[in-house]
């Protein structure tokens, strides 16, 4: 079992450097996000499937997808034709493929073998967790919400386009 | 009345202050009266402390009192203390008399100066530092007022100073007499240092105790107060100033290049007797040093064209006479020449102002001439101060007083006849110069139109001296003379030792009596051919080429304003020329230069580059980790 | 049981650390700066996650929480701030935006 781990670990060391050393933006974000689901399996080895769910859905899922707005928006070179044509691609999607079927392969292994020492039942589950974030961190819990307000008002304020002449002093 | 004392000094040094801050606001008749009346007052307590010091001698032959404590600091105590004897009398006598009547005459003479109020000033402040130096019980508080008239000195000197040439002269005296003062100030820490007091009374009682006679230490100390003796007053090598300062207004020349700050040095050494007396050699050089600069100044004397400076080298002669008898152990002598010389020498310049004023500012005496009947009043009493100095025989103070002199040169224990002779030759000269002065200025015709004639401020301050000049000497009469009078030296006996005559001279007395007094009129006599019976043949003389050459040297000093222009002051100026740049600063530069290299080396990490920044706070956060994880 | 040794799970947040690191130093792209960053909290999150097994306690998991809602306010801000920035130099290289220097 702890082989799995080295596996996932490797996975994911390999994919943060691919993600550092692209020059396509979204080449980048493809392989991050295979490093991203690496690290989810971790967690779920580590016995914290809670914390593995969210890293996919918020992680790899939200924040990611943020990325790949604003990349689209920004980045010149995606949104030439010629690179949405190479999107498509089979060589493209081969880096970024081969890790994530490993992942794939490991998670499938892990889910099939149902042995009473898995991770999900030896480590600390949602329902501790759940006490534990309403109970003692309940202040750190209303803080976030606060903070997560702050950074929606804040990023509304800040990506607005330029206010037209004469209106701002 | 003498617990007044302090008020002598006080009562300039208000004035000074009153005039200093609100002068020139003040009207100009009451800017005169502080000025004049302040000094006017400490001459008329100088008066009531001299009638009863003279009622109270020989109880007590000397007053001290001390004012307030200046410093004590370690070994050495040194309050604002005065000490009044029979010398420090006789100098405040006549720097309260004599500036009086030179405060009186100045108030007429610049009274359409604009800087009317800032000279009485600086004329007090210098009244003020001259007293607290003759009345000084120690040498340190001496040494302030020393320092306190050489500044005086500058500022009247350079009181016209629009004028760079004035500026020039100005610095030059202040420049000259300050390295004599160093010689002093280094003799101060000697005295200090071996005896371990400042107070005069004291370290003259420690000396004796403790330094032998003739050993180096005394020498070397009296010839280090000796240096700033020869600076203060200039004599020879520092003379050159005198000529120089008379670029000041003529009270100022008056005042303190003739009656006052030039004696400062024989005070000195008068003060310090005791010293110099335990150094023989000291006092032999001082003898020699008043000789041979009562020579010289008397050769450069004759040649001169500006009546201000025949006076100047004339007076840088009759101190070396005053030096010459100090040298000779002759202490009375010296003092009461001191005084008779401030009465006339005052005169003189006093009268050399009026007839500078009636020219409108011409000063060269060739231009002169004539002025005897224009204005007669200044003819006879600057021909009674010129008699004076030239020592005319019997009717003049200054026969008795140079002539004093001139026979202990020869009668005392350390005299000799090189000494009397030497005397005897200033003597003819100087007898030689002054009727110069007189014809040229006075007799002859009118060269020039007589423009402004004196009032009566001016005119009373020339009389008084001029009787002072013909009665003060009856105080000293030699004994061949109708038994002789002998008030002064008694009076100063008591603060001087009495002069020791070799017994076997002294019945030459009267014989030199008569040379003395014989060579005055015979000098008078030559000049009175040479200039007014055959003009054409001085004329010739002085043109010729061995004549002309003489002339020329005499005239410019003896050389030594050349000498040492090529000496001191071209190396110094060139030495200055070469630190342009100033090579001791530069290593203060260095500090700044360095502070700016790293200034622009640090600025150059700040390139406003995001990923810079990151990498520095990683690269930061590394060593920081390394540190405390490896040490 | 499945025991990972924490320290090799620490040295695994420790390696994805560092090339975050690395990432914001070295890509010039300020979306790949962003991307490095998130990279590194990522990691992060995964340190704490693993101490919160090898004490058996929720506490690693909460953190890993809250980190994460940072991230994702964060990211929305620093977003919105590429995109200011955008408008105004026209340009992704974050080297010219270097007006505040010396």
């Amino acid at each position: 079992m702890n082989v799995l781990f080295y596996i996932a670990a490797a996975v994911a060391v390999i994919c943060t450097i691919m993600v550092i050393t692209r020059l396509n933006a979204v080449h980048a974000l493809l392989y991050l996000i295979v490093s991203l689901l690496s690290v989810a399996l971790i967690f779920f080895l580590l016995g914290a499937p809670f914390a593995a769910a969210l890293e996919v859905i918020i992680y790899a899922g939200a924040i990611m997808v943020l990325f790949v707005f604003v990349v689209m928006m920004l980045d010149p070179e995606s949104q030439s034709i010629q690179s949405r044509k190479q999107l498509l691609h089979p060589g493209t999607w081969f880096g970024p493929a081969v890790p994530a079927a490993i992942l794939l392969g490991e998670l499938v292994y892990v889910m099939t073998t149902g042995s009473p020492s898995l991770p999900v039942n030896a480590g600390v589950g949602p329902h501790a967790l759940s006490r534990a974030l309403f109970g003692p961190y309940v202040l750190g819990v209303e803080l976030t919400s606060i903070l997560l307000m702050a950074g929606l008002v804040g990023a509304y304020h800040l990506a607005r386009p330029e206010a037209p002449e004469g209106n701002d002093p | 009345m003498v617990q007044l004392l302090w008020l002598i000094p006080a009562l300039p040094l208000a004035g000074f202050l009153i005039l200093a801050l609100i002068g020139a606001r003040l009207p100009r008749r009451l800017a005169a009266v502080v000025g004049v009346g302040s000094v006017g007052l400490s001459a008329a307590l100088t008066v009531c402390i001299v009638v009863g010091f003279l009622r109270g001698l020989p109880d007590h032959p000397s007053y001290s009192r001390m004012v307030w404590s200046w410093l004590a600091v370690g070994g050495l105590k040194v309050g604002i203390s005065f000490y009044l004897d029979a010398l420090t009398l006789t100098m405040m006598a006549v720097i309260t008399g004599v500036g009086f009547f030179i405060h009186l005459y100045a108030m007429e003479y610049m009274a359409e100066d604009a800087g009317f109020s800032r000279f009485f000033a600086y004329m007090n402040l210098f009244v003020c530092a001259m007293l607290i130096l003759v009345l000084a019980d120690n040498l340190l508080l001496l040494y302030l007022g020393w320092e306190g008239v050489g500044l005086c000195s500058y500022l009247l000197i350079g009181f016209w100073y629009t004028d760079p040439a004035n500026g020039y002269a100005a610095r030059k005296a202040f420049v000259v007499t300050r390295v004599g003062d160093t010689a002093m100030a280094v003799g101060l820490f000697l005295l200090f240092d071996h005896l371990g007091t400042l107070q005069i009374q004291d370290l003259m009682i420690r000396a004796q105790a403790g330094w032998a006679a003739g050993s180096t230490l005394p020498t070397v100390a009296a010839l280090l107060l000796l240096g700033g003796a020869v600076g203060k007053s200039a004599q020879l090598p520092l003379q050159t100033w005198l000529p120089d300062a008379m670029a000041g207004p003529t009270p100022v020349s008056a005042l303190i290049h003739a009656a006052t700050m030039v004696t400062a040095g024989v005070y000195l050494i008068a003060r310090t007797h005791v010293l110099f007396t335990l150094a023989p050699t000291a006092l032999t050089v001082v003898a020699i040093v008043g000789a041979v600069t009562l020579l010289l100044a008397g050769f450069s004397a004759l040649t001169q064209k500006d009546i201000k400076r025949v006076l100047a080298y004339s007076t840088i002669s009759q101190i070396g006479y005053m030096f010459l008898a100090l040298g000779v152990g002759a202490w009375a002598a010296a003092v009461f020449h001191f005084m008779i010389h401030a009465f006339f020498k005052a005169l003189l310049f006093l009268g050399a102002g009026v007839v500078i004023h009636a020219m409108d500012g011409e000063q060269d005496m060739f231009k002169m001439g004539g002025l005897r009947r224009e204005i007669p009043l200044t003819f006879w009493t600057f021909l009674i101060g010129s008699a004076s100095l030239a020592a005319l025989p019997l009717v003049t103070s200054g026969f008795y007083s140079k002539d004093l002199i001139i026979w202990q040169a020869f009668a005392s224990v350390h005299g000799g006849l090189g000494l009397w002779a030497t005397a005897l030759a200033g003597a003819f000269l100087t007898s030689l110069y002054t009727f110069r002065m007189v014809f040229l200025t006075f007799a002859g015709p009118l060269r020039t139109p007589v423009g402004h004639r004196p009032g009566w401020a001016m005119n009373i301050a020339m009389v008084v001296l001029a009787v002072l000049s013909l009665c003060a000497g009856f105080l000293e009469i030699p004994k061949t003379l109708s038994g002789g009078v002998h008030f002064f030296s008694g009076f100063i006996q008591n603060a001087l030792p009495a002069t020791v005559l070799a017994v076997s001279r002294e019945v030459y007395e009267s014989l030199f009596e008569w040379i003395s007094g014989g060579t005055a009129l015979l000098g008078a006599a030559l000049i009175y051919i040479l200039i007014l019976r055959m003009p054409n043949f001085t004329t010739a003389l002085v043109r010729s080429s061995a004549g002309g050459a003489l002339h020329r040297y005499w005239f410019s000093g003896w050389g030594f304003d050349w000498l040492y222009d090529r000496v001191l002051v071209r190396p110094y100026v060139f030495l200055a020329h070469i630190n342009r740049d100033d090579i001791i600063d530069s290593f203060f530069d260095l500090i700044s230069w360095l502070g700016g290299l790293g200034h622009r080396v640090l600025s150059t990490t700040q390139n406003g580059k995001m990923r810079s920044y990151a990498a520095g706070l990683a690269i930061g956060a590394a060593v920081v980790i390394g540190m405390v994880v490896w040490l | 049981m499945i025991t990972i040794p924490t320290a090799h799970a620490l040295l695994l947040a420790g390696v994805l650390f560092l090339l975050g690191l690395m990432g914001v130093m070295v890509r010039r792209n300020i979306i790949f700066i962003l991307l490095s960053l998130e990279i590194m909290l990522n990691a992060s999150g995964l340190a704490f996650v693993a101490a919160g097994f090898h004490w058996g306690r929720p506490d690693g998991q909460i953190m890993f929480l809250f980190i994460l809602a940072m991230a994702a306010a964060e990211v929305s801000v620093g977003l919105a701030l590429v995109l200011q920035l955008y408008h105004r130099i026209h340009t992704l290289d974050a080297d010219q935006a270097s007006r505040m220097r010396g």
